[in-house]
């Protein structure tokens, strides 16, 4: 294999992982909102629902970090160590792959936050944890305007789809019967909202 | 030694995440929030958990969406 097959090859291992990083993130977000509503899907309980958003973020960040490597050495991309934790000072496309970069930064803090969950408490998780709202439409974002096959005919099919599940997952997530039992614990005989148990 | 599963109830949502792992202990009230099945009133916030339930119970614990469980020697 010589320099300019290595470089093809690359930049081919490059451009896949990052699709496959996002198909699973924005699987993950919807999950994510299926967890918080407390109910399970059919045939899948809670906790696998809970493990199945937790394990597919872990894959996700796997071909991430695949993807950034791999294009450390991509002769367009250039990237260096700066570009990978700073953004918009690239070379190939500064602004998209700078929120590539803004996307990394942010899904670091929610997964450090996240494998931490049990250590630093509820409160500072669920606060960092908010952010993968924003990192989700700025890892689509990147990949529309920095992919080589950003805004091929499949990928933009594949985005679409993304946003149509993230958008009516969003959409479920604001519903006022979002929340498994949420009829039950609305109805009480004062009309209040149980928020801790009285009994 | 016994351990028994403590129930933070002024953070416990009802998920029903401990209730699918632990069956044989947990039911849920009409509001969605567990209850112990076999205990006495007294011990519906510390559940004696059996040997043969401790993985669950730890399993249980570690996947508290609201941090709301821990498992107390005694």
């Amino acid at each position: 294999m010589d320099a300019a097959q290595l470089d093809a090859a690359l930049w081919a291992f490059g451009r896949g992982t990052g699709v496959v990083a996002l198909v699973a993130l924005t699987l993950s977000v919807v999950l994510g909102i299926v967890t918080r509503s407390g109910r399970p899907l059919p045939g899948v309980p809670r906790f696998s629902i809970t493990l199945l958003h937790r394990n597919l973020s872990l894959l996700a960040c796997v071909f991430l970090v695949i993807h950034i490597v791999s294009l450390f050495f991509d002769s367009f991309a250039q990237l260096t160590p700066l570009d990978v934790v700073v953004p918009f000072f690239g070379d190939f496309l500064p602004f998209w792959q700078g929120l590539g970069t803004v996307a990394v930064d942010l899904l670091i803090a929610v997964m450090v936050t996240a494998l931490l969950r049990n250590r630093i408490g509820l409160r500072a998780f669920r606060t960092v944890h908010w952010l993968a709202y924003a990192t989700w439409p700025i890892a689509l974002a990147h990949g529309i305007g920095n992919g080589t096959d950003g805004t091929s005919a499949w990928f933009l099919w594949v985005s679409a789809l993304s946003v149509l599940l993230v958008l009516g997952a969003v959409g479920w997530r604001l519903s006022t019967r979002f929340v498994e039992f949420s009829g039950a614990r609305t109805a009480s005989p004062t009309g209040s909202q149980r928020e801790v148990q009285p009994r | 030694m016994t351990e028994t599963l403590h129930i933070d109830w002024t953070l416990c949502d009802g998920r029903g995440l401990c209730t699918e792992l632990l069956p044989e202990l947990l039911g849920r009230d009409e509001w969605g929030y567990p209850v112990a099945r076999t205990s006495p009133a007294a011990e519906r916030s510390d559940v004696p958990v059996p040997v043969a339930l401790l993985a669950a119970a730890r399993d249980a614990v570690a996947l508290c969406p609201r941090q709301a469980l821990r498992l107390d020697r005694c």
